[in-house]
């Protein structure tokens, strides 16, 4: 009551509240919450038993394991070599810099199909990179090494883009009082460097992690698709709808989202008590 | 522990920062390099710091501090406190944790416990009267209380040397001034050689025992403030370190006319430029026979310990600064507006730089 009081009252000098914050409603309203009432809608056909049946059902279970085990090993890879590219990206000058910050925004602009069947065919038996790596008895597509390898492809921008702007805001000078007083590179990256890049590495890897639950396009074309092993929880929506079980597929989807809105919420909460921090606050 | 820096360059890429420079700074020195931006006294002030490497060709500088030679040592074993002009402190760290960085990195076998990590810590937060705020945030502090946390941090490692780079030039006027009082204090009770890099000419006069004064990565005189207020070498020391008033006319049979202006000068004929500091400005109310320059009285600041009078005429191209004492300013009932003559209680000129600049502009 009191914010709204706050964001209508007469005091307002900035003109065009009323009409920009109506139309961002009605944008929210329409693109999100819409779609998401929809979800629910197919929900209320299920008893809380029938939903509870589909959602622990072996085969389902199975594929949240593979998704949240792949998602998991390809955001923390994201998080090094993120980070890394991040790293490079601000510090260094060199030729065809330009060039690779715009590379950056690939996995966002190509068709996730097009990079899936791309993988698929690289890491297949017969694949440039298949043909070496077989032999060596190392297996990627239809692994879920390959799922893994087919996520951290389309999610890697996430960590990238918000790590870049938060390593630009950070003065060289504050590496190099870490210098003068004596910091090795290793402690100054460590101790002065790192605690300033956390809050977006992990907001980062955590919007890849979240990612890379959703994501379909890129995998089931490097996934193989076998029931119990490299079948992702994605896939077992399509599956459903394929079957015409709408409330099925809405019931996987529905678990799929509570997780990346509860992760998301959460990264937001902790990333706001650390920014407090900085800006003065009494985190 | 003195300073000395043996022909010590820098180019960045083809640009010149600084020529080749010699510069012996003593033991226990405070010394101010004063310059305009882009004079090259950063640049020098990060090359003793190790934060810069000076060039290798044609042939290598050397910086020494006392007897070692540490043209080629890492900023971090060089054993100097840096000051930034923006802190640079550690946003996320508390206060006690910013000035207890350099202790704790240092070597475990070097590091002091952490005992005694905690009372020289809060030995310099009492220094710099802060150790109510151990525990704050850099962000929770105004500019003048993270410069001086940034300083104890500095001082915190003991080193041979401090260093500050324009460490005042992001406060205001007032808190500038105590912050400058309290660190000539600091110096003289410490005792450490420490170089400061300022473009405030008062700054540099009030706190430096020796004044380096750059213009265009060269040295252009080093000196005491005294000295280098009342002999400047140049015209370029001379016009930085105050306000100037130009005079500027021919020289005929004794006599420098500009416009309907003159003045008898005991000078050969020829363009002559005259400079005239604010207080060798006299004001009255009638010409003289051999000094006649029109004013026109167009701004009074009546504040501080004189009066600050803005003069202009038709025969001046920038307007002239008179300081008068408050008691001749009531005695001539000085207001805007009002036809005064100027007369120079004393001038100053450099005639062979007057001539160089004749002739570039001549070529």
């Amino acid at each position: 009551m009191s914010l709204a009081l706050r964001l209508t009252g007469n005091t307002r000098v900035l003109p065009g509240f009323g009409l920009s914050m109506g139309i961002s409603v009605l944008f929210i309203s329409l693109v999100l919450l819409l779609p998401i009432t929809g979800l629910f809608g197919q929900l209320s056909n299920l008893s809380l038993a029938q939903y509870w049946a589909i959602i622990t059902e072996g085969r389902i279970v199975a594929s949240y394991t593979v998704t949240i085990g792949a998602a998991a090993v390809a955001a923390l890879i994201n998080a090094v070599f993120g980070l890394l590219l991040a790293w490079v990206l601000v510090r260094y000058e060199f030729p065809g810099k330009r060039l690779l910050d715009a590379l950056m925004d690939l996995p966002f602009a190509l068709p996730t199909a097009v990079a899936g069947i791309t993988l698929a065919t690289l890491y297949a038996g017969s694949g440039w990179m298949g043909r070496l790596l077989e032999p060596l008895g190392f297996q990627v597509a239809y692994t879920w090494v390959g799922i893994a390898l087919a996520m951290a492809f389309t999610s890697i921008p996430f960590v990238v883009r918000t790590v870049q702007p938060v390593l630009e805001d950070l003065p060289a000078e504050v590496d190099e009082a870490a210098m003068s007083l004596g910091a090795t590179d290793g402690v100054a990256f460590r101790r002065v460097i790192m605690p300033h890049l956390w809050p977006a590495l992990v907001t980062g890897t955590g919007l890849a992690f979240v990612r890379s639950l959703g994501e379909f396009g890129a995998i089931i074309f490097i996934a193989g698709n076998m029931p119990y092993e490299t079948e992702i929880t994605a896939l077992m929506i399509f599956v459903k709808l394929q079957e015409y079980d709408y409330a099925g597929a809405s019931a996987i989807a529905s678990v799929v989202l509570f997780v990346s809105l509860a992760l998301l919420l959460a990264i937001n909460v902790w990333q706001g008590r650390f920014v407090r921090r900085l800006h003065g606050g009494k985190g | 522990m003195s300073i000395r820096l043996q022909n010590i360059a820098k180019h960045f890429g083809k640009t010149l920062a600084l020529e080749p420079v010699n510069l012996d700074i003593h033991e226990g020195e405070l010394v101010g390099l004063l310059g305009p931006s882009g004079s090259g006294k950063t640049t020098l002030l990060r090359i003793i710091a190790g934060l810069e490497n000076a060039d290798r060709s044609p042939e290598p500088g050397k910086i020494l501090f006392g007897d070692r030679d540490v043209s080629n040592v890492h900023v971090r074993d060089r054993r100097i406190g840096f000051v930034f002009q923006h802190y640079a402190l550690f946003r996320h760290m508390s206060v006690y944790d910013n000035v207890a960085f350099g202790l704790t990195v240092m070597p475990k076998k070097e590091r002091p416990s952490s005992g005694e990590i905690r009372a020289r810590v809060f030995r310099l937060l009492e220094m710099v009267q802060l150790e109510h705020l151990a525990k704050r945030y850099p962000a929770q502090l105004s500019g003048g209380q993270q410069q001086r946390v940034s300083l104890a941090r500095a001082l915190a490692v003991k080193p041979d040397v401090l260093l500050l780079d324009e460490p005042f030039g992001a406060l205001d006027a007032k808190v500038r001034q105590d912050l400058r009082r309290w660190l000539r204090r600091l110096h003289s009770e410490l005792n450490f050689t420490s170089v400061f890099v300022t473009h405030d000419q008062e700054e540099a006069l009030e706190l430096s025992d020796r004044v380096v004064v750059m213009s265009n990565g060269r040295i252009e005189q080093i000196d005491a403030p005294d000295t280098l207020y009342h002999s400047p070498k140049n015209r370029f020391v001379f016009e930085f370190l105050g306000d100037v008033n130009h005079l500027e006319g021919n020289v005929n049979n004794g006599v420098l006319t500009c416009g309907d202006a003159y003045l008898h000068v005991d000078l050969p004929n020829g363009a002559e430029e005259l400079l005239l500091r604010p207080h060798e400005v006299r004001l009255a109310e009638q010409p003289s026979d051999t000094c006649h320059l029109p004013v026109v009285v167009t701004a009074i600041s009546p504040v501080g310990a004189e009066v600050r009078v803005e003069l202009e005429a038709n025969w001046l191209a920038k307007p002239w600064l008179a300081t008068v004492r408050h008691a001749d300013f009531e005695r001539l009932e000085m207001r805007r507006g009002q036809h005064l003559y100027a007369y120079p209680r004393q001038w100053h000129r450099f005639k062979d730089e007057a001539l160089a600049a004749e002739q570039t502009r001549v070529a």
